[in-house]
């Protein structure tokens, strides 16, 4: 089971927004390049060359040859690494500085990246999907170890010297046989020079030095003293703060606006209130003045009658999207025969999981600071699609994407929810009218409103069994939720999985961390564990007994092992369960305990274990971090976390009714990596999330015979949830 | 808008305030103390979190006329001359963060905690901390960062 299998069932999902055709040019300006960063030596990447690699997609359209630029190297020494990817708490800016420090032989210290930045960095389709470490990381080396050649070939030319003789060596080039030394910055000084990369052979992973180890968190101390600019607390000259008026209800048109109040506050409080369409919005010299002035508006909304919540699941099944691929999905092939198979089984199971819309409440909400030089926009904000909202935001306004740029400063988080532009293209716009620059913050309730959900699902399941427990029969369907991970890694002749997109689903839906895989994976290993005990089998031997796949049985062996699977029996108060998978190159198992109070029908989770593989490791603190952080993240969406909604209202979008695991909600912690130095490095900022929902499910069955087959777990107490057989609804 | 003084990290800081505007938006929109973040406006996440009289105030449920006159201390203020405070140094020691957003809110919150019970047990430290919400899940080292920092403190 490898991610080759799933790109044959044609069932990988596409993330929140639509992947454009690239059009994009590498709008690189060399000179101005080495105007900004100073003489010395770039390394960059052909075009056509770049784009294949970032986009893994074939492009037929021709692309004038261009340079894109992806490192510098100045006269001091100073080493800039210049890179479209964005830094959201994932850690990538210390993680792809050690990659690129490793295969150059340099110091971290002497290494800074530009990320995010449309005008100065490489195009990049956005940051998700778990691909910074293997792809971005493999560029970044690739042209690190350009660089070095390069080096060398300079340094042999200066010193007229045998290039064999020539190492690479922290920073400076060494001559082996003279023993003389030149530091990187004086072998480029005052030249403009320009490298384009060729395919060069990378340093392996047992010979890492600076990779694999646990470089602390670049610039951490400005993290620590509130020195750290997020977008929320840029300033510019003249600003501006912005308000936006919100629609009474989602797709709500606005049917008339009395703006006489505002307009009349307006003028001695330098407000400037705008009106174009739908769109209404404020924005005044401080946010007090501007929030007077969203107040003094008369709106009147005209809202169509929308699904709530009662019925959704109903409505997911029921309502086929037939016409389009929907949130990228298409039906799956059949191995064998799933029929014949469920005919002869000895055993038989059918059941029906399903998980709520949820969101991803980053703590820093959507903000943008947007400012017009004449026809030029700069627009500073937290998305993970710098490229992605630059296009947005020159369509929004009509002008070429060469006048747009987009900023990310490192961000409050983000879990796949700042795909989009919204509150960049509304800062915009009220900075073009105002002709000041505008500041525009999202407020808790706007951020929970007016972004977007992961999808709410329903999955079917239907397996057969032979008397001795091995899988004959297996078929999973997937309503609206998403195809990631539909397929199983277990071992089965006879399956079947299908995604079927529902057509006008209730709720904006879009990427959440994980995509479909954190719904597929609890409804597989749910329904596994359920299996396990038909076929009266220990829910890991039941696994094992039917996976090859040998990285999958090491994280489960491996996690089974330090939890102690099966030291202890569970009782009526004391629950462990089992459960795991393999998403986007990443391996897991996760064991977990949990304790039981019968008389409130309340689960606490006391302990958890996981393992992970995800390849040859590039910074384990900052892995280690990640996990545990998904696993809490995780401990939200399995146990508490639901967007209520109500014809086309969310109901309950603040924290004190939308629960967020908190610090005593979380369990003792126990990671293991499993580092595979002989294999590619994966992501990890994703797959680690995807077993804390089974595993705990799985553990509150084995204390109380309750199997619980809805997201979030404990939307009732527990007595009242469900019987044996009944779902948590 | 009338104007009001506030003693904020040790020195008087003058400024216009809109009649009931909260301290979080004065600290930020009007002082250039963005350190102090937002991330509810509802007292519900800690990410505002600042020192009013030693005791930690969400700030963004503080009206600035009621904390006047008294001393407030925001995360800009821990460090000495370029020096982190122990919380400070604990919290990078423990790398106590990932997106880093909710960090100022910990730490002040923790410097709340610590100023009133040098030794708190780790129930006391989930007890007082739950108030803060870190999205990321960073909660265990956040943990170990306070008790790195307690163990650091001189018995009394």
């Amino acid at each position: 089971m490898n991610e080759l299998d799933a790109k044959e069932l044609d069932m990988r999902e596409a993330e929140q927004h639509e992947v454009e055709p690239l059009r994009h040019l590498f709008e690189v300006n060399r000179r101005e390049l080495f105007k900004l960063l100073g003489a010395g030596l770039v390394v960059g990447v052909s075009a056509r060359a770049g784009l294949a690699q970032e986009s893994g997609r074939a492009q037929s359209e021709a692309i004038p040859q261009d340079l894109a630029s992806w490192m510098h190297i100045a006269g001091d020494g100073k080493i800039t690494v210049l890179t479209g990817k964005v830094e959201m708490g994932q850690n990538i800016r210390t993680s792809l500085a050690q990659q690129v420090a490793e295969e150059l032989h340099s110091p971290m210290e002497s290494i800074s990246l530009i990320m995010g930045d449309t005008d100065l960095t490489p195009f990049d389709m956005g940051t998700f999907g778990s691909r910074s470490t293997p792809q971005m990381g493999t560029q970044l080396r690739n042209v690190a170890m350009q660089a070095r050649e390069t080096l060398l070939d300079l340094a042999a030319r200066h010193w007229q010297a045998e290039r064999t003789l020539l190492s690479a060596q922290n920073g400076f080039v060494v001559n082996s046989r003279s023993k003389q030394k030149i530091s990187y910055g004086e072998l480029t000084q005052g030249q403009n020079l320009v490298k384009v990369l060729e395919d060069p052979p990378l340093i392996t992973a047992t010979e890492w030095r600076i990779a694999g180890t646990p470089a602390p968190k670049v610039d951490g101390k400005a993290f620590v003293t509130g020195a750290h600019q997020y977008t929320s607390d840029i300033t510019r000259p003249g600003m501006l703060y912005g308000k936006v008026l919100r629609p009474s209800a989602f797709n709500a048109r606005l049917v008339s606006l009395d703006s006489k109040a505002a307009e009349q506050f307006a003028p001695a409080n330098n407000v400037k209130v705008v009106h174009d369409g739908d769109f209404v919005g404020v924005a005044a010299a401080d946010p007090e003045s501007a929030e007077h002035a969203l107040s003094e508006l008369k709106a009147e909304w005209s809202a169509p009658p929308q699904i709530s919540e009662v019925g959704l699941f109903d409505y997911l099944r029921k309502t086929p999207d037939t016409e389009s691929r929907g949130f990228g999905g298409r039906a799956g092939r059949e191995t064998g025969s799933v029929a014949t198979a469920i005919a002869s089984a000895a055993k038989t199971l059918s059941q029906t999981y399903t998980v709520a819309y949820i969101q991803h409440a980053p703590l820093e909400p959507r903000a943008a600071v947007a400012e017009w030089e004449g026809d030029k926009l700069t627009v500073w904000t937290g998305t993970q699609r710098p490229f992605g909202v630059r296009d947005e935001l020159a369509s929004a306004f009509h002008v070429p994407t060469k006048q747009v740029r987009v900023i990310v400063p490192d961000t409050g988080s983000a879990y796949g929810g700042k795909h989009t532009g919204e509150c960049a293209v509304e800062a915009a716009r009220l900075a073009r009218a105002s002709g000041k620059p505008v500041k525009l913050v999202w407020t808790r309730e706007e951020e929970f409103t007016w972004a977007y959900f992961r999808p709410s699902g329903v999955i079917d399941i239907k397996s057969g069994i032979a008397a001795d427990g091995t899988l004959v029969a297996w078929e999973m369907h997937n309503y609206n939720s998403g195809p990631s991970a539909i397929d199983t890694p277990y071992n089965v002749a006879n399956k079947k999985a299908e995604f079927h997109p529902t057509q006008n689903p209730p709720l904006r839906q879009g990427s959440y961390r994980g995509l479909a895989a954190t719904a597929n994976h609890f409804a597989r290993e749910s329904h596994m564990d359920e299996l396990a005990h038909l076929a009266n089998l220990d829910p890991l031997q039941f696994r094992l007994k039917n996976l090859t796949d040998p990285r999958l049985r090491a994280a489960f062996e491996t996690a089974a092992q330090r939890f102690g699977w099966g030291k202890q029996a569970a009782g009526p108060t004391r629950g462990f369960g089992i459960a795991g998978g393999f998403e986007k190159g990443g391996y897991l198992a996760t064991c977990a305990e949990v304790a039981i109070d019968r008389s409130r029908g309340e689960c606490r989770i006391v302990r958890v274990v996981q393992t992970f593989d995800c390849g040859a490791v590039v910074n384990p603190n900052g892995l280690r971090n990640q996990i545990s952080g998904a696993i809490v993240q995780g401990i939200g969406g399995a146990m508490f976390e639901a967007i209520h909604f109500q014809n086309g209202r969310v109901t309950n979008p603040h924290f004190r009714d939308y629960r967020v695991p908190r610090f005593s909600d979380t369990p003792q912690i126990d990671v293991e990596l499993i580092d595979r130095k002989d294999q590619p490095s994966m992501g990890a900022g994703e797959t680690p999330l995807m077993g804390l929902a089974p595993a705990v499910a799985n553990a509150i069955a084995s204390a109380t015979g309750i199997r619980l087959r809805s997201l979030p777990l404990m939307a009732k107490p527990l007595a009242a949830a469900g019987t044996k057989e009944g779902s948590g609804l | 808008m009338p104007a009001i003084t506030l003693i904020v990290n040790g020195t008087e800081r003058t400024a216009e305030a809109a009649s009931g505007e909260s301290l979080l938006s004065v600290l930020r929109n009007r002082l250039g103390l963005t350190g102090t973040k937002y991330g509810c406006g509802e007292g519900q996440c800690g990410a505002c979190t600042v020192l009013v009289e030693g005791r930690a105030t969400r700030s963004c449920l503080a009206p600035v006329e009621s904390v006047a006159g008294e001393k407030i201390v925001t995360i800009e203020g821990l460090s000495q001359n370029g020096k982190l405070s122990t919380l400070q140094q604990a919290f990078l020691d423990e790398e106590a963060f990932q997106c880093a957003y909710c960090t100022s809110g910990m730490i002040m919150s923790a410097q709340g905690l610590l100023a009133g019970n040098a030794h708190p047990s780790d129930e006391q430290i989930v007890q007082r901390m739950n108030g803060n919400v870190c999205r990321c899940g960073t909660y265990p080292r956040i943990v170990a960062a306070i008790r790195r920092a307690a163990s650091g403190a001189k018995k009394p």
